[in-house]
């Protein structure tokens, strides 16, 4: 192998904790895509696009003068409501159909967001800058913007938050009972439709608390948010509906190979790498499976 | 039967007068066409055989690189081509041109329908969501990855050759048109007899349920990959046409198009109804109406139209125009109806 990127551990280094930090933030998006597909059996592919609108709110809250920071928290505000409306407008009538019916209208939901998201905001890549600095790593050898560092530790504290309300909480126990038999929980007196509303806006929250990070670290543009779903449907079906290590494990995974793709391909097929990778692991999966007369469900 | 054979040949002496009876609208009859086409072959996946693909623009958008990588390199050198961004240094005699489109035109069809065979094993065996979205990460890292190859061009697009003056003004939309009217004819009439055959039976039993058809000995997964090779190959044909016809290619706006064509053509086929011969045709003449009227009414806001049609077809009109018809008329559609029953219905709602 003569890729430079061998050849300089400090370089391999670098791609390595560059795409572990990138990567938590995907295992964030990725939990929210979790979360919402086992309780709702429901693939939304407009999950990239609400990471993006929430980057936008941490944006705006930068353009007039707050630090993006506070996005954090303002953002999956916003967003939850946000979520729960698009629950409200489009997803209750498309819950128990089909699951092709459920692709396609939130791929509709997806077009309208890019959109409306291109004529409110405009076309240009935007970042909020956050002025956090970066900190420098053996001799100055491999440099880690401060940003990120704040960007992952934040991912994990609300990651950490929402599995111990999960746990504890009397909503978060009426999610889990409907995740595991729907019909049963109705039975036993919890309010499915409230559930379901409550799931859709918390997935949304977090993908605006993912936004609001994405928009500190990275750069934010309408129509990025394709990328986001797919990476994040990538994860869990590497990782496995209910499997919170493995999502955190696959979401590094995936950011240090995006990384490593990167520096060998070039940045041009970044985005092509990704979506090949997807449809490499559905193909390795399937085959896997093919051997024992099983099929990927 | 007597009154079927009238009614085809109506419809293809309107097809071949089209472009003499409305000449200003010679280049979006072609389109329409070329949609028909789009939405003819999803529903034999869609439709038919109840894989729900994304995936169909890969052959499109294939057959469009390739017709015109054919059309350009068998007389240029190609590389040169697309670097000059379509400058007037190299100019396709009438021959040339015609020659090199029909031999584009024949790659284009074929290669994508060995593409489909190759990869069709791997692809077809998943199943539902996962088919979905698989097929629609493969036509989006199509398009994200012939957008960095050089020698198409990559991010500034390919120049497809300008037409040639052969003399009339009129020559090229007319060519394009009979071109696109062919593919639609030859479509329509393979996708006709093979929905007549027991071909069919097969991919219905494989929507239906693809385990029992299994148990019943049939191999699906070869009636599959065929029914993807019919699609690749008409795919493969509408992209080099429309490659043609727009004269210029973009990976990720005009060939790879996942964003609109790859949604026109499963929106075209559910509203006019999926799993049916006609629907496709219906939905995919309705839509373009409709687009082409209206779409000047929302200037600039073509894609949010696009997508509140999407979700409002989706989940108020999934069975389309020809299950509406269906419903309302179902005598005319073969099935035995019992008044008393309906009435019955009737009553009780």
């Amino acid at each position: 192998m003569d890729f430079l990127i061998f050849q300089v551990p400090m370089l391999t280094l670098q791609a390595t904790l560059d795409g572990i930090l990138l990567g938590i933030l995907f295992a964030l998006i990725a939990y929210g895509m979790a979360l919402q597909w086992g309780v709702m059996n429901i693939i939304n592919i407009a999950q990239g696009d609400l990471v993006i609108l929430g980057g936008y709110i941490a944006y705006f809250m930068y353009l007039w003068g707050i630090h993006p920071a506070w996005g954090v928290i303002v953002s999956p505000f916003i967003m939850y409501f946000v979520g729960v409306g698009i629950y409200k407008l489009v997803i209750n009538k498309v819950v128990d159909r089909d699951l092709f019916i459920s692709i396609l209208a939130t791929f509709g939901i997806s077009i309208l967001f890019m959109q409306l998201m291109n004529f409110a905001f405009g076309a240009d890549v935007v970042l909020a800058n956050s002025g956090y600095g970066t900190t420098m790593l053996f001799d100055n050898s491999v440099t880690l913007p401060n940003s990120k560092i704040f960007s992952a530790f934040i991912s994990i504290v609300f990651a950490i938050g929402l599995v111990v309300y999960m746990k504890k909480s009397k909503l978060g126990r009426a999610i889990r009972a409907t995740a595991q038999n729907a019909r049963a929980a109705k039975i036993l007196g919890v309010d499915t439709e409230k559930v379901y509303a409550a799931t859709f806006g918390i997935n949304a929250a977090l993908c605006g608390v993912a936004g609001a990070l994405i928009s500190i670290t990275f750069t934010i543009h309408p129509y990025m948010g394709l990328p986001y779903t797919i990476r994040s449907f990538m994860i869990v079906i590497v990782a496995g509906l209910g499997n919170l290590p493995g999502v955190a494990m696959s979401g590094m995974g995936l950011g240090v190979f995006e990384e490593f793709a990167d520096y060998i391909l070039g940045t041009e097929f970044r985005i092509g790498s990704v979506f090949l990778l997807l449809v490499l692991i559905l193909v390795y999966r399937r085959f896997k499976l093919s051997r024992k007369r099983e099929y990927l469900k | 039967m007597n009154k079927n054979i009238i009614l085809y040949a109506a419809l293809l002496i309107f097809g071949l007068a089209a472009p003499f009876i409305f000449p200003a609208f010679k280049v979006q009859l072609s389109i329409l066409c070329v949609l028909i086409v789009l939405a003819l072959t999803w529903n034999i996946q869609g439709g038919e055989m109840g894989y729900n693909t994304f995936g169909n623009i890969l052959f499109y958008g294939l057959g469009m690189y390739l017709c015109a990588s054919v059309q350009v390199g068998m007389f240029f050198p190609l590389a040169e081509w697309t670097e000059s961004g379509g400058e007037k240094t190299f100019v396709h005699t009438p021959t040339q041109f015609f020659q090199g489109m029909a031999m584009g035109l024949v790659v284009a069809a074929v290669i994508p329908t060995i593409v489909a065979g190759l990869i069709g094993y791997s692809i077809l065996g998943l199943r539902g969501h996962y088919f979905a979205i698989c097929t629609l990460g493969l036509g989006v890292a199509a398009g994200e990855i012939s957008g960095g190859i050089e020698i198409i061009g990559a991010g500034q697009g390919f120049t497809t050759p300008p037409f040639p003056d052969v003399g009339s003004l009129e020559a090229r939309g007319e060519f394009f048109y009979f071109l696109s009217f062919m593919a639609v004819v030859l479509t329509f009439i393979t996708v006709k007899s093979i929905y007549s055959t027991r071909f069919k039976l097969i991919l219905n039993a494989i929507r239906d349920n693809e385990d029992k058809a299994e148990a019943m000995g049939i191999q699906t997964m070869k009636y599959k990959i065929i029914g993807w090779m019919i699609s690749a190959f008409f795919c493969g044909l509408a992209g080099g046409i429309m490659g043609g016809l727009v004269g210029y290619i973009d990976s990720t706006d005009v060939a790879f198009d996942g964003r609109e064509m790859g949604v026109f053509m499963v929106l075209m086929a559910i509203l006019g109804g999926k799993g049916t011969l006609w629907g496709p045709v219906i939905g995919a003449t309705v839509f373009h109406i409709f687009k082409e009227g209206f779409w000047t009414f929302f200037l600039g806001w073509q894609y949010v139209a696009l997508g509140v049609l999407i979700v409002v077809i989706v989940i108020y009109f999934p069975e389309g125009i020809m299950g509406w018809l269906r419903e309302k008329y179902p005598e005319r559609f073969g099935e035995v109806v019992d008044e008393a029953d309906r009435k019955a219905q009737v009553e009780l709602k």
